[in-house]
């Protein structure tokens, strides 16, 4: 791949605070189209890397080329490539919600009619047409958190960058965030997200970089990273009454687990833990409410890469 | 970066904040009613030659006016989170400076000119030189909008902590520019001092355009705005860059 055919290249990234380093000489390159997710435990350095991709901060050393364009030399150029919502990513709540797209939109040199045509689809499709002149500071936390959705694709940007996207969301706006990256990325956008969420990441990203403490750890495909690192399998089941532990610790389930009504049992040989539980359920007379197997998580992976695991 | 794109950015950024930041109480307070208390804290029950205190007065409104606007601004944006966001617009932490700086401008200028009109219509106040007091004003308020820009410098998340601040800057200026006390009145330390204000230029300018006399020479105190004009962007500049991170 040439140099410019990337969304986005990282090169050499560093970037300290007074004696904490928070980002320590990360390179990374972005595919165009892609949904790539950025994820560490807290203070890894998340926030501070999209803020340098994004012309937010300065890196001390290092270079960012935004689809081509680099990013210290061009910022403003580069900048109208993207979209960005950021993790605090208010908008100005004693703006209505239409001047608050406006103002964008004008932000990005978009015309009049253009920014009224774009205005009205996308609060039609975010179901906030008709209160597109009430001022925001009379909107829930969802109703604001889709404003700055609108305000990040009005000039329909090249690469979204979203910072913790569903942190503090409801069921109903986490779920409209989802769709939203979906939909832009079917539309051509590249996806750039970071979280501590490992399941958002497992679902949404085609690749993930793991990084702690300011410094990448992995970077490959989530199934690649799961197996990598997790060569067990557990089998979640719930039963019709209670049940001691002891009588599911048996060969080949190797740890138990008890979340909620649902016991979690790790093994290696999935087909013959699931027979055991089957007959243990049968000889006790219970009733099996339900039973998944799940595979080798993203979470295994991360927690043993950042070190959160011990 | 093309000049009509910086300078269009400058005006959306300007018009973004009037229409925002006008109406904030702390604009009101710092900028409106403090100033007018001033005023009528020295005029009523005094017989003061309203001829004479009138430059003064014009000059201080318009130094407390451009200068309100500025501190809030950057502190109220990382406050309500909307900071982050603007940086991540097509836009340059200069040009939010000097949209920020337009912005105390206007509101200084919009105020300066109801009261001296307002001076023109109820005291018959005669302005012997208008294009200077045009000058003036427009210099004098850039100049004080910048200061007010450079006050939120320390980037506080707490507005409050910043107007408290500013006051205490703004506050002692008024004292050593010649507004209550006559420049020509002053002497040693104190003349010193007030030549270390930028509002005593604006202050010997107004007096040269109502009273028809002035302490300095009329390009000495052009010199001296333009010279504190350019000192508070640059500073403003470097110290915003240098506190961005701070408070998002």
């Amino acid at each position: 791949m040439g140099k410019d055919d990337y969304a986005i290249r990282a090169s050499n990234l560093t970037k300290s605070f007074g004696s904490v380093i928070a980002v320590d000489d990360m390179s990374f390159r972005v595919n165009k189209g892609e949904i790539f997710g950025f994820l560490g435990p807290n203070g890894a350095g998340k926030t501070t890397t999209i803020r340098m991709l994004t012309g937010i901060l300065t890196p001390d050393k290092g270079e960012v080329i935004i689809d081509g364009i680099d990013l210290r030399k061009n910022p403003v150029r580069a900048k109208t490539r993207i979209g960005v919502i950021p993790e605090i990513g208010n908008v100005y709540v004693d703006l209505s919600a239409k001047e608050n797209l406006s103002l964008t939109g004008r932000y990005y040199g978009l015309s009049r009619d253009l920014i009224e045509k774009k205005t009205r689809d996308l609060l039609t499709s975010l179901g906030l047409f008709e209160r597109r002149d009430d001022l925001v500071r009379t909107f829930s936390k969802g109703m604001k958190q889709r404003i700055s959705i609108a305000c990040a694709i009005i000039h329909e940007p090249q690469i979204l960058f979203l910072d913790e996207p569903t942190e503090g969301l409801d069921v109903q706006s986490r779920r409209l965030m989802l769709d939203t990256i979906y939909r832009v990325n079917k539309q051509g956008c590249t996806v750039f997200l970071t979280t501590h969420n490992i399941e958002e990441a497992n679902k949404l990203c085609e690749r993930v970089c793991i990084i702690n403490k300011g410094k990448i750890v992995a970077t490959d495909r989530p199934e690649k990273l799961k197996s990598a690192f997790d060569k067990t399998q557990s089998i979640e089941v719930s039963f019709d009454r209670k049940i001691e532990q002891e009588s599911l610790s048996h060969n080949p389930i190797i740890k138990v687990e008890l979340f909620g009504d649902k016991w979690r049992l790790y093994t290696t040989d999935p087909d013959r833990a699931i027979k055991y539980v089957v007959a243990l359920a049968q000889e006790e007379g219970m009733h099996i409410l339900s039973l998944t197997t799940c595979g080798p998580s993203l979470e295994e992976a991360f927690i043993r890469l950042t070190g959160g695991g011990g | 970066m093309s000049a009509p794109i910086i300078i269009k950015s400058i005006i959306l950024t300007a018009e973004k904040n009037v229409r925002i930041y006008y109406k904030k109480p702390p604009v009101i307070i710092f900028g409106l009613l403090f100033p007018l208390f001033m005023f009528l804290s020295f005029y009523i029950g005094r017989n003061i030659d309203m001829v004479l205190f009138f430059p003064g007065f014009i000059a201080m409104t318009l130094f407390f006016t451009a200068s309100a606007v500025g501190p809030l601004i950057t502190p109220w944006e990382k406050q309500a989170g909307t900071y982050e966001r603007l940086l991540s617009y097509p836009v340059t932490v200069s040009t939010i400076i000097l949209g920020d700086v337009l912005a105390g401008l206007f509101f200084g200028i919009i105020i300066t000119v109801i009261a001296l009109i307002s001076g023109i219509i109820f005291l018959n106040i005669a302005i012997l030189n208008f294009l200077l007091m045009l000058t003036a004003i427009l210099l004098g308020g850039f100049c004080f909008a910048a200061l007010g820009v450079l006050l939120a410098a320390p980037s506080s998340k707490a507005p409050s902590n910043v107007m408290m601040l500013s006051s205490l800057i703004r506050f002692p200026l008024i004292f050593i520019s010649g507004i209550f006390i006559p420049l020509q009145e002053l002497s040693g330390t104190g003349l010193i001092l007030s030549y270390i204000s930028p509002l005593t230029y604006l202050v010997d300018i107004f007096h040269s355009c109502f009273n028809g006399y002035s302490i300095l020479p009329i390009w000495v105190d052009l010199c001296g705005l333009i010279f504190f004009s350019c000192i508070f962007v640059f500073v403003a500049n470097l110290l915003h860059k240098r506190n961005l991170a701070k408070g998002l």
